[in-house]
């Protein structure tokens, strides 16, 4: 007795493998036995990024079957054998290895075939069709005995030809018949743009070209004769004039055909035999064949659901479609040649940049019917869901085409898309199973792309996928996290402010109100930021003293042997020889490697801990402070010698960097702070290269903000110009305490700006424009800190109790007796892992004083 | 479980000799300090009322003895202390680090006599 109901699918392409996909994955999958006939040697693979196989990628990379996929799930695969066959009055499909098999259902996905016009001489060596992995490696192999090539047809597969012979070092030429470019897809305005960018990248473009005959040529293989004349000669010659559909087997066992060829298809996609179905390129529906993927797998999924006898129709599909042709972006959406009744167009070209944009809107301009984008494509989502939901326009629709200006692209955003908006149109995924997928715990892009397929085909969508994830996570509650960290439910910006209004002075203060558990290396060090910025307590303090990172609580750089680095304060890196010296003398007292910085100043490695407070009374007694090279802080302001002795400059960079540097020593901020002033336009101090940077003109200063260097450089911006002193440093006031307020733990000014809504503009309006009325507020804050400054050094070795935990054991004056110096052009550094291997421990190292 | 059977063989060929290595007014109060036993550098942290910690101060990570000079807090509930090198964390209470399965330091016994500090230090019987 057989209880399965044995399906035949005649052909195993990108549809024929869709519905098995969908079969096994349905709820019923158990009723079926599943055979598959596959003429080509492989599984099914990714036709659509076929011209990937150029770019590197293997039969492999384009596999749509997992490895064992077919096995795990009972489906038996002919490869290699063609069905040839079908019986229908005994329901029996034979191959052309001679396998005949009885079949309850069959349905075919023969897909289609390259039409080759029939041009005398198409047969000719040297001469191919672009439409498998076979095809592909067979002019990989001709090319490399050519020089020249041409693709007969400049239609979408055309132009995907084009670019693998470009790619495989050929002079390549497009020769089409109609008078423009994918004439299909786009209107003549579009063609022309499409045109102009392919031949910029040195591909030549033949349009209006009727090819009478291929004979042998005199320089190259193959000569190419046209209507008019001319002729073509060349080595290679890839037809990609169309497709046809592979309906052969269906007209030998009589099934109704399409006038042009075709299967004839019902809304199930039913054939006109109940028990055979076609689905994809071999299908004709309603006198239509649809040569995309994704109609193809509507069919596939129609055709699966009718055959597990629930209700699905298929009723036509729509053709829009979005590539990259030779680099080039190209989209087509609807009615893209404006032929419904009453049609009218916006027009946006674009001639340097190579743009072109078309709006097709209804008669009365309520409604979107088609566009066509060249060149760049970002619209097409939005314009795509448009069209298929039939949206209202907005009230000026050309701003859906006009550029975009950088305050945010226009648009409707995927808010206002319907749940029952298809995202994916290969894939047929709606906005509403998108959000479902979220909601059931698909919260990365990876993860929503395997669990529903969308964006998996040809990834048009990918960009309206990631918006409906991050609105979705956003609305859901888990967006970003901002916390902190485990210990507290709140960013930094909002802990900024409890420790304001709630004048809260200390960390244990602080967790017990608004915190749980002993905090940790994440926020101790942040919260004491906050606590420096706001009250400007010294940092040692018993209370805060436990908060610090280890170089704020030594007050010292660590290095990576636990020893530190020491670096005092140069204001503005002018120092005098006497200062010069000292730094000299106490560096060799103490036997410390000396390098300079990049920041015009003096760094001293190799002390430690137990070294720190003589150091440092030394330098103190020698007129230093300290630099604060140990904390997110003011680090220095960099300058350029200026107009007091360059002969260009034109302000005194020098009295103005020191001016700065000492107004804003010791701030504590969520990150270093580093700043610069130049005296010219030449720019020598690199303050654009700065969180801020100053800049002399001849009328005063040009304030730049929000640069930086480091693994991601970024520019400053110009901020204000032509300034005086007074108000230079104002706006520096407000700006550093308005980062200080609002910024993340540990981001720099750049990401603070660019992740600020309204960015640049936005910090203007605050800083300069006070829009929001707290610019005296961020004055008085400022003025705050820089009263309570004191050098932290100088209190530290003023403390006797401080100085006592300046040592390397609670119970011994001992040395660390793994800290080793060995030396190296002159001076110490830490000795690697095998020399402390060959050391003498018992001597205590190397280059250690008694 | 060869090694578990090892650690109880251990214990009972051992005894533990505590030795008395500051007052306990020398610790800064959820901050670490260094002590030298036996020529071992061990770290104590003292936790006020969450008790007192002594580990390795040899950060086997970073190879160089900073461990005390770590911030210490908890991540999901475990004490732990930050490795002012490279910032990965080690238990206070087992000496695992946790995030690298490989990564484990010693930890010891420690007690407080008369506001003294004492580490307890494993000696064969």
């Amino acid at each position: 007795m057989q209880t399965r109901t044995r399906l035949v699918i005649i052909g195993n392409g990108m549809v024929g493998h869709k519905l098995v996909e969908t079969l096994v994955g349905s709820a019923v999958a158990q009723r079926f036995e599943l055979i598959t006939f596959c003429e080509e040697s492989r599984y099914a693979y990714d036709r659509v990024h076929l011209s990937e196989f150029f770019n590197g990628k293997n039969a492999q990379d384009l596999s749509l079957v997992a490895e064992g996929f077919y096995s795990r799930h009972g489906v038996t695969v002919h490869l290699n054998d063609k069905a040839v066959a079908i019986d229908r009055a005994n329901k029996i499909v034979t191959s052309a290895r001679g396998h005949e098999v009885d079949y309850d259902k069959l349905v075919l996905a023969t897909g289609s075939y390259p039409f080759v016009p029939p041009i005398a001489g198409s047969d000719r060596e040297g001469c191919f069709v672009y439409r498998t992995i076979e095809d592909l490696e067979a002019i990989t192999v001709k090319a490399q005995a050519s020089r020249i090539g041409v693709v007969v047809g400049g239609g979408l597969l055309g132009l995907e030809a084009a670019n693998a012979l470009k790619s495989l070092g050929l002079e390549t030429h497009v020769v089409e018949f109609a008078p423009r470019l994918m004439a299909v897809q786009i209107d003549a305005g579009g063609g022309a743009v499409l045109r102009s960018k392919i031949e910029a990248l040195g591909v030549r473009v033949h349009v209006a070209k009727n090819t009478t005959r291929i004979g042998a040529g005199s320089e190259r293989l193959h000569r190419l004769e046209f209507e008019d004349g001319a002729s073509l000669e060349t080595d290679l010659v890839v037809f990609s004039a169309g497709i046809r559909p592979r309906d052969e087997i269906a007209r030998a066992c009589d099934l109704a055909l399409g006038a042009r060829g075709g299967i004839s298809v019902n809304n199930h996609c039913q054939t006109s035999d109940a028990d055979i179905y076609a689905i994809g390129e071999c299908a004709v529906w309603n006198n239509q064949i649809f040569g995309l993927v994704g109609p193809g797998y509507q069919m596939a999924q129609v055709a699966s659901a009718h055959l597990c006898g629930d209700a699905a129709s298929f009723t036509g599909a729509d053709m829009s479609t979005k590539l990259k042709l030779l680099g080039v972006d190209v989209a087509s959406i609807g009615d893209a040649h404006g032929k419904s009744h009453g049609a009218r167009a916006y027009t946006f070209i674009d001639e340097p940049n190579g743009i072109y944009k078309k709006l097709v809107v209804s008669a009365e301009g309520q409604h979107l019917l088609g566009a066509v984008l060249v060149g760049e494509a970002e619209a097409y989502g939005n314009l795509l869901q448009i069209v298929l939901n039939g949206l209202g326009l907005p009230e000026h629709p050309e701003a859906l085409i006009l550029p975009v200006s950088p305050a945010g692209a226009p648009g409707l955003g995927v808010d206002a898309l319907p749940d029952v908006a298809q995202i994916c149109s290969c894939n047929n995924v709606s906005k509403g199973e998108l959000c479902a997928a979220i909601r059931a715990g698909a919260t990365s892009l990876g993860a929503l792309k395997s669990e529903t397929k969308a964006s998996t085909t040809c990834g048009g969508c990918a960009p309206l996928v990631t918006q409906i994830l991050n609105k979705e996570m956003a609305r859901l509650g888990f967006a970003v996290k901002k916390d902190l960290c485990e210990h507290f439910p709140h960013s930094r910006q909002e802990l900024y402010h409890i420790v304001r209004v709630e004048r809260c002075k200390t960390f244990e203060e602080l967790l017990d109100k608004h915190g749980r558990g002993r905090g940790c290396d994440i926020c101790k060090p942040a919260v004491a930021s906050i606590l420096a910025a706001c009250w400007n307590d010294y940092v040692l303090q018993k209370e805060h003293a436990g908060l610090q990172d280890t170089n704020d609580h030594y007050l010292a750089n660590m290095q990576k042997d636990g020893t530190y680095s020491v670096i005092p304060r140069v204001p503005a890196g002018e120092i005098t020889p006497e200062k010069l010296i000292a730094l000299g003398r106490v560096a060799k007292q103490h036997g410390l490697y000396t390098k300079i910085t990049g920041a015009q100043r003096i760094d001293m490695f190799g002390a430690r801990v137990d070294q720190l407070p003589h150091i440092w009374k030394d330098l103190v007694a020698a007129g230093f402070e300290s630099g604060h090279a140990y904390a997110k802080a003011l680090r220095t302001v960099k300058s350029c010698v200026g107009s007091t002795w360059c002969r260009y400059g034109v302000q005194d960079s020098v009295g103005l960097a020191i001016e700065i540097e000492d107004r804003y020593k010791g701030l504590r901020a969520p990150h270093k702070i580093k700043m610069a002033v130049s005296g010219c336009t030449r720019e020598c101090a690199e303050a654009q290269g700065k969180d801020v940077g100053v800049i002399a003109t001849d009328k005063g200063w040009n304030l730049y903000v929000c640069g930086n260097g480091g693994v991601k450089p970024r520019h400053a911006d110009l901020f204000a110009t032509d300034l005086d002193k007074a108000t230079l440093i104002q706006y520096i006031d407000r700006f550093f305490m308005f980062y200080i307020r609002t910024a993340g733990r540990l981001q720099r000014t750049a990401v603070w700006m660019e992740n600020m809504e309204g960015g640049l503009e936005y910090l203007k309006d605050v800083i300069i424009h006070d829009t929001l009325g707290i610019g005296a507020e961020l004055e008085a804050e400022m003025a705050a800190v820089i009263d309570t400054y004191e050098c932290e050094w100088k209190k530290t070795i003023e403390d006797p109790d401080k100085v006592k935990r300046f040592r390397h054991f609670v119970n011994s004056d001992k040395k660390d007796s793994n800290v080793i110096f060995v030396h190296e052009r002159g001076q110490i550094r830490p000795a690697t892992e095998a020399e402390k291997l060959l050391a003498p421990r018992a001597r205590g190292g190397l280059n250690q004083l008694p | 479980m060869r090694g578990a059977n090892l650690a109880v063989a251990i214990e009972f060929e051992e005894s533990t000799e505590w030795m008395d290595v500051c007052a306990l007014d020398d610790l800064v109060p959820w901050y670490g300090g260094c002590a030298l036993v036996q020529g071992r550098q061990v770290a104590i942290f003292y936790l006020n009322e969450d008790g007192l910690y002594a580990i390795d101060n040899y950060d086997p990570i970073g190879k160089a003895n900073v461990l005390h000079r770590g911030i210490v807090g908890d991540i999901n509930g475990e004490l732990v202390v930050a490795s002012p090198l490279y910032k990965q964390h080690f238990s206070l209470i087992t000496g695992q680090c946790l995030e690298k399965k490989e990564a484990h330091v010693e930890t010891y016994a420690v007690r407080v006599v008369a506001g003294r500090v004492h580490i307890g230090v494993r000696v064969p019987d």
